[in-house]
C-alpha cells in the first residue's frame, strides 16, 4: 500500500535513493573490473567531467533539462497508480512538433518560440492519449500499449522527418529552428540554454498540482487508494486521462527542449539520435527522484551528469560511456527491491 | 465461473477466425503470385522467439512472478549466445549459454522478487534499462566496435530441410516446449505446486512446499526460455547483434502471455498469430504495386499495430493467479 507523502522533507527516502546509488555504482564497479578497467579512475573522471568546472556543470544541467521533464512523465503517472513507460515515443512525436512550428513555418521572432514549444508539448499529449483511451476503453495495460506506441512513433517520426521536414541541404535531418525560435544560451560556448528555467517552472507547476489542487488530490487519491477514491466519487477515468496528458505536456516539453533549446544541433536528426532514450532514461529519473517532481531535478542532475562525465571517463579511463546507462538501470533494480536497500543501509551503519 | 467457460469459448473462436484468415492468407498469395512456403517458413521463425519467451513467462507468471524484464533478458541473451558460440564455435552451444544466462538473470529477478519483496514491475523495468546499456558496453568489451557485432556465417543455427520447406530445430523445440509446460503446469506435482504458489502461497507453505523455492525455480525456468528466444535471434535469424535488435518483442511475448491467460498452448497459438501476422503482412506490403505505395517505414509499424489491435479486441478481462506479483511473507 502507498503512502501519501508529507510535504517536508523525507528524509527516508532521500537516503533510500542515496543508498540505491551506491549499489548500482558498486555494480558497475563491478563490470569494469570484469573487463580490466579501474573503476577508482573511471569515477573519477566521470564524476570530474560531470561536476569539476563550472562549464561542465552547465553541461550536465543542459543533459538534466530533458529528463527532469520526461521522469515528470513517468511520475505523474506512477502517482495515479499507472505505469506509463510511452515517454519514448511522446518525445519524438513532440519533437516533430517543434521542428514544425520552430522550422518549417516563419512567425514573428517574439511569439515563435513560445508558439513552437507549445505545439511540441500538444503533440507530445496527443501521442499520450490513445494509450489512456484503450486503457480505460478496454483495459488494455499501458505497459504494452506504451511500448507499441514509442515503436510507432519511431517509425513515423523518421518517415515524417525524412519525407516532410527534411533539410533541403541535408538529408540527415530535419530544416533548423529559425533564430526567433531558439531559446538563448545563457553562456557562450555551453549548450544550457533559457529552456532549463521552463522546465524547471513546469516541475514546480506539477508539484503545485498535484499537491496544492483538488484534482492534484483526486489524481494521487487513486493511486494511493483506488477504493477510497471510488467512495470518495473520483472518476478513475478522467484521473488516467489526465495523468497521461500531463505526461504527454512534459515529453513535448522535453522535446522542444533538445529541438529548440539545445546548441549546436536545433534541430531533429533522422537517426533520431538526439532525442532517442530520453523517455527511457527518464523512467530511471523518476524513481530515483522517488517519483516526486521536485526530487526529479535534483535526479535528473544526477543522470545528466552521468551522461555528460561519462564521455571523460570513456576519454580518460576507457570505459566504454553506454555503462552509464546499464548503471542508471541497476540503480532502478536496487531501488525496486526495498529489503536489500535496507540491508545495506543496515550494514552501513554497523 | 461462466464468464471464464464464456472467454474461453470466445478465445476458441478468435483461434479459429486466425486460422480461417491465414487459410485465405495463402489463397490470396497463391492467387498474387507469391510462395506460400516461404511465408510458412518467415511466419515459423518469426514466431519461435515470441513463442519461446511467451511459454516461459506463462510458467513464471503462474506461480505468481511478473517478469516484464523479458525485453531486456533477449538484449542480453542474444548478446551471451553470439559470444558463446565463438567461444565454443559451436552455434548450439551458443543457444545453450543463452540458456544459461537467460536462467541466470530469472534466477536474480526470483531472488529479488521473492526475498528482496522486489517491486516485479519496476525491478522488470530496471532489469530492460539496464540491458540497454550493458549490450552497448559488452558490445565494445568484448569486439571493441559500437552498436553492431556480425558473427561468422558457419556458426548460426541453420534451418533442416524438411519435405515442407525449411524448419529449424528451435521452433520444433518452441512447440515442444509449449506442449512440455502444460504438461508440467497440469499433469506433474511440481506444476501443481508452481500453479498453487500463484493462487494461494499460504497453503503451499502450510503442505509443507518452500514457495520460494518454487517461485524462484518459475522464474528461472521462463527466463531460461527466453535466452534461448535471444540467442536464437543473433544466431538463427540475424546472424550477429544489433543494438536493437529485440525491437519490442519481448513486450509482444507478453501480450501473447495476457492473450493466452497464461497457458503454455494458447500463448503458443499467440505467437503463432503474431508470427504470421507479421510475414504475412510484410509479405503484402512488399508485394509488387502495394510497395509503392505504402513507404516502408508504415510496413515495420506492422507487429506493433497488429499487436495493439490483437490486445485491444481478443484480450477480454483475464482472471491472473490471486498473487500474482505479490511478494509473499511468512508469518
Amino acid at each position: 500500500m502507498k503512502r501519501l507523502e508529507i510535504p517536508e522533507i523525507p528524509v527516508r527516502s532521500i537516503t533510500h535513493s542515496a543508498v540505491a546509488v551506491l549499489v548500482g555504482l558498486l555494480l558497475g564497479a563491478l563490470l569494469m573490473i570484469i573487463f580490466g578497467h579501474d573503476p577508482i579512475r573511471a569515477y573519477y573522471w566521470l564524476f570530474r567531467g560531470a561536476f569539476g568546472t563550472v562549464p561542465d556543470i552547465m553541461e550536465t544541467l543542459a543533459f538534466a533539462t530533458p529528463l527532469m521533464l520526461t521522469a515528470v512523465t513517468f511520475a505523474i503517472s506512477a502517482k495515479a497508480g499507472l505505469f506509463n513507460i510511452g515517454a519514448e515515443g511522446q518525445v519524438y512525436i513532440g519533437a516533430l512538433g517543434a521542428v514544425a512550428a520552430g522550422g518549417a513555418i516563419a512567425l514573428p521572432a517574439g511569439i515563435q518560440i513560445a508558439v513552437a514549444t507549445i505545439f511540441a508539448m500538444l503533440l507530445g499529449a496527443l501521442w499520450a492519449i490513445p494509450a489512456a483511451i484503450l486503457k480505460i476503453w478496454k483495459g488494455v495495460h499501458e505497459v504494452i500499449s506504451s511500448i507499441m506506441f514509442n515503436w510507432i512513433a519511431t517509425y513515423l517520426t523518421t518517415y515524417i522527418a525524412i519525407y516532410y521536414l527534411a533539410d533541403p541541404n541535408s538529408a540527415e535531418r530535419t530544416v533548423a529552428a529559425l533564430p526567433g525560435a531558439r531559446y538563448p544560451i545563457l553562456v557562450e560556448g555551453s549548450s544550457l540554454t533559457a529552456v532549463v528555467f521552463v522546465a524547471v517552472a513546469f516541475c514546480v507547476g506539477i508539484y503545485i498540482y498535484l499537491w496544492g489542487t483538488k484534482a492534484g488530490y483526486e489524481l494521487r487519491l487513486v493511486g494511493a487508494n483506488p477504493d477510497a477514491a471510488k467512495y470518495a466519487g473520483v472518476s478513475s477515468k478522467r484521473v488516467i486521462l489526465l495523468s497521461f496528458v500531463i505526461g504527454g505536456l512534459a515529453s513535448g516539453l522535453a522535446a522542444a527542449s533538445q529541438i529548440i533549446g539545445r546548441p549546436p544541433a536545433w534541430t531533429l536528426y533522422a537517426t533520431l539520435g538526439n532525442v532517442v532514450s530520453l523517455g527511457f532514461d527518464g523512467i530511471g529519473v523518476a524513481l530515483i527522484g522517488r517519483n516526486h517532481p521536485i526530487g526529479g531535478i535534483f535526479a535528473a542532475i544526477f543522470y545528466g551528469g552521468l551522461q555528460h562525465g561519462s564521455r571523460y571517463m570513456e576519454y580518460n579511463a576507457g570505459v566504454y560511456s553506454e555503462l552509464v546507462r546499464a548503471i542508471g538501470g541497476l540503480i532502478v533494480v536496487a531501488l525496486a527491491a526495498p529489503e536489500i536497500v535496507d540491508i545495506v543501509r543496515k550494514r552501513l551503519r554497523t | 465461473m461462466k464468464s471464464s467457460y464464456r472467454s474461453k469459448g470466445r478465445r476458441r473462436l478468435l483461434l479459429l477466425v486466425a486460422v480461417a484468415f491465414i487459410a485465405i492468407g495463402f489463397y490470396v498469395l497463391e492467387v498474387v503470385g507469391l510462395n506460400p512456403v516461404s511465408l510458412l517458413e518467415s511466419g515459423l521463425l518469426a514466431m519461435t522467439p515470441l513463442a519461446l519467451t511467451a511459454v516461459g513467462e506463462c510458467i513464471t507468471e503462474k506461480s505468481g512472478v511478473v517478469n516484464i524484464g523479458l525485453e531486456g533478458i533477449l538484449l542480453i541473451t542474444s548478446v551471451t549466445g553470439v559470444y558463446g558460440a565463438e567461444l565454443f564455435g559451436n552455434g548450439y552451444l551458443g543457444l545453450l549459454v543463452g540458456a544459461l544466462t537467460g536462467a541466470f538473470i530469472g534466477l536474480i529477478f526470483g531472488l529479488l522478487s521473492v526475498y528482496g519483496r522486489a517491486d516485479q514491475t519496476i525491478a522488470g523495468t530496471g532489469i530492460n534499462l539496464f540491458a540497454v546499456g550493458f549490450i552497448q558496453y559488452l558490445l565494445m568489451a568484448i569486439w571493441g566496435f559500437p552498436g553492431i557485432h556480425m558473427m561468422q556465417k558457419r556458426l548460426m543455427v541453420r534451418p533442416i530441410y524438411t519435405p515442407f520447406g525449411q524448419l529449424s530445430i528451435v521452433t520444433i523445440f518452441a512447440v515442444a516446449a509449449a506442449g512440455l509446460a502444460h504438461i508440467l503446469l497440469h499433469k506433474t506435482v511440481l506444476g501443481f505446486r508452481i500453479r498453487a504458489a500463484g493462487e494461494s502461497p499460504q497453503a503451499v507453505d502450510v503442505a509443507g512446499v518452500r514457495v520460494d523455492r518454487v517461485r524462484i525455480l518459475a522464474t528461472a525456468i521462463g527466463g531460461a526460455l527466453c535466452g534461448v528466444g535471444g540467442a536464437f535471434m543473433s544466431l538463427a535469424l540475424i546472424g550477429g547483434v544489433v543494438k536493437e535488435i529485440s525491437a519490442g518483442k519481448g513486450f509482444i511475448s507478453l501480450a501473447c502471455v495476457v492473450f493466452a491467460g497464461l497457458e503454455p498452448l494458447l500463448a503458443l497459438a499467440a505467437a503463432l498469430i503474431f508470427g504470421f501476422t507479421e510475414g504475412f503482412a510484410f509479405a503484402v506490403a512488399v508485394t509488387p504495386g502495394v510497395k509503392e505505395i505504402i513507404p516502408f517505414y508504415f510496413v515495420n509499424m506492422i507487429p506493433y499495430i497488429s499487436t495493439l489491435v490483437i490486445v485491444t479486441f481478443a484480450v477480454g478481462r483475464r482472471r491472473f493467479p490471486k498473487a500474482s506479483g505479490v511478494p509473499y511473507r511468512r508469518e
